[in-house]
């Protein structure tokens, strides 16, 4: 699965180095990470809680801007991120204010969709992402899984070819969580697009993933890359196949020599 | 999560009561008790101090029992009701210009640091001056009429309107700037469609507390200088002891007050759907 074909590579951070200044000290939190993902590929990035993930998504998403390294999107460095990634955050930022549907729409509407055409292309997915029949409900009406499908939505909806995922299933119980790890293995095979999730569930990160990249404790560097060839469809069955905990626990002792308790 | 989104939405608000729900079978009764409880305790005051002062034998123009004083709201009906409108025009006038000047000054105050430290004390030390000793210079600088009791009245209401959106235009939630910015929002998309909805429950706590003083402001206003309303109405019926009078416009500012409160969180309720719906949520313990 080594895609290191230039036009098909959608996504790829070299030497990619942050830093934040805590107290007048510089505080390293990205330390050259280096990653990249082809065209349709879905890869997945796990290490130990506070290693800088999330400051490493939202560089990509144009939130912040890093020290040095290059960030290359779509080809090109130069593009602005802002509006050209998707990116869907840990809690699903529903506006409390707005129904479902037209959070769902809110994307759509910031990048200038006039509002009864994208409420048209909302509604026909409703059903995809199970939440007919409460187009018109609150947010607060909503279980946790139905909110965070929303958020999908909403993120999906603005049809931006690389879609960051920032531990989306993290906040939900157990059984829930793995209904939306099926539910995302059979709805991405068909959106063809470049996934980036950020999890620290091993088990998630195989199940979903093309390629797991392993990050250090802080600062955060790239430990260890493994490609999952897993057959595909995947199924929620094969985690207890030989290969897929080989996999895991490959990648568990990686992580578990990180050693902070987060 | 969602629990941590709610949370911040939290205010110090409370002034919506949530009726605790009832189990089926007394739901009449209770629901009859719920409405009819105010009714009731203002009822059993006015029985109280109707027999207090039958029985103690008090002077009618020391304390007019209630009894006098409805009488009294009867048989005035007509100068009452001039008064009140005089007085009402003043306060709708005087909240409407407070409502409008206290929304601009907030979004200037929340979005700009120079607005803010050149015009916040300001505002503060507007409420430290009396306004009591505010209202008779207003009427040497621009004369009996109308205007200085609509100048007192939106001073002293103005307070808790720009205070409160400040707040609620300040207490937006980074991470749903975030998220709209992820979509190329620009800072004024992140103003009206993030920050304005989410500052409208503020606004109207503010709207509520400023409502209610507008009434006391407008009577300040009376007091020092009017030849109308009421608030002139009672510093003219004082030195000649017509104390029902006096209560009768009492009771009358005060309704005037309850009845603007009320309409503020009727407007509230239909303007606000989805707050009221996660208030109570949250009082039940949903999440």
């Amino acid at each position: 699965m080594a895609v290191t074909d230039a036009t098909s590579v959608k996504l790829r951070l070299q030497g990619l180095y942050k830093s934040f200044t805590v107290d007048g000290r510089e505080v390293p939190v990205l330390d050259g990470v280096d990653l990249y993902a082809a065209e349709g590929e879905f890869v997945s990035v796990i290490g130990p809680s506070g290693c800088g993930k999330t400051t490493l998504l939202n560089c990509v998403a144009g939130l912040d801007e890093p020290n040095a390294g290059a960030i290359e999107l779509k080809g090109s460095t130069t593009e602005r991120r802002l509006g050209a990634v998707g990116y869907m955050p840990q809690k699903d930022l529903l506006l409390p204010w707005r129904s479902v549907l037209d959070n769902a729409i809110i994307g759509l509407e910031l990048m200038g969709q006039p509002r009864a055409e994208a409420r048209r292309r909302a509604l026909s997915l409703m059903e995809t992402f199970g939440l007919a029949g409460f187009e018109g409900q609150y947010p607060s009406a909503l279980s946790g899984g139905m909110r965070q499908r929303a958020a999908f939505l909403r993120t999906l909806l603005a049809d931006q070819e690389v879609v960051l995922l920032d531990e989306p299933f993290g906040a939900l119980d157990a059984l829930t969580r793995s209904q939306m790890q099926e539910w995302l293995l059979g709805l991405w095979g068909d959106l063809g697009k470049t996934i980036v999730l950020i999890t620290h569930d091993v088990e998630e990160a195989v199940l979903l993933s093309d390629r797991v990249y392993v990050l250090t404790a802080r600062p955060a560097r790239v430990k260890l890359v493994v490609d999952v060839d897993l057959p595909r469809p995947r199924h929620y069955r094969m985690v207890t196949d030989e290969a897929f905990v080989h996999l895991k626990a490959t990648l568990l002792a990686s992580l578990r020599e990180e050693g902070t308790w987060g | 999560m969602g629990l941590m989104v709610e949370a911040k939405q939290a205010r110090p608000d409370g002034v919506t009561g949530v009726r605790p729900s009832p189990t089926l079978w007394k739901l009449d009764l209770s629901a009859a008790l719920w409405w009819g409880l105010p009714a009731l305790i203002v009822a059993t005051l006015f029985g109280l101090w109707e027999a207090w002062v039958r029985l103690a034998n008090v002077a009618e123009w020391l304390l007019p029992p209630p009894s006098a004083i409805f009488e009294e709201l009867g048989s005035s009906r007509g100068l009452l009701w001039t008064h009140t409108l005089v007085t009402l025009q003043e306060v709708l006038i005087g909240f409407s210009l407070a409502l409008g000047a206290g929304i601009i000054l907030a979004v200037g105050i929340a979005f700009s640091r120079v607005v803010q430290r050149s015009l916040y004390p300001f505002v503060i030390a507007s409420q430290t001056i009396p306004i009591i000793a505010i209202a008779p210079l207003l009427l040497i600088w621009v004369g009996y009429g109308t205007t200085p009791k609509v100048i007192v009245v939106a001073l002293i209401s103005f307070f808790p309107i720009v205070v409160n959106m400040v707040d609620g235009l300040k207490s937006v939630d980074a991470d749903m700037v975030n998220m709209m910015r992820t979509f190329g929002a620009s800072r004024w998309q992140v103003f009206t469609k993030l920050q304005v909805p989410s500052s409208l429950p503020y606004l109207f706590t503010g709207v509520k507390i400023g409502v209610a003083v507008s009434v006391i402001g407008a009577v300040i206003g009376e007091w020092v200088g009017a030849s109308e309303g009421l608030g002139y109405l009672m510093t003219r019926s004082i030195p000649q002891f017509q104390t029902e009078r006096v209560f009768a416009a009492l009771f009358i500012l005060s309704a005037m007050g309850i009845s603007l409160f009320l309409l503020a969180a009727v407007i509230e309720r239909l303007a606000l759907p989805w707050h009221h719906t996660n208030k109570v949520r949250r009082v039940m313990g949903e999440s």
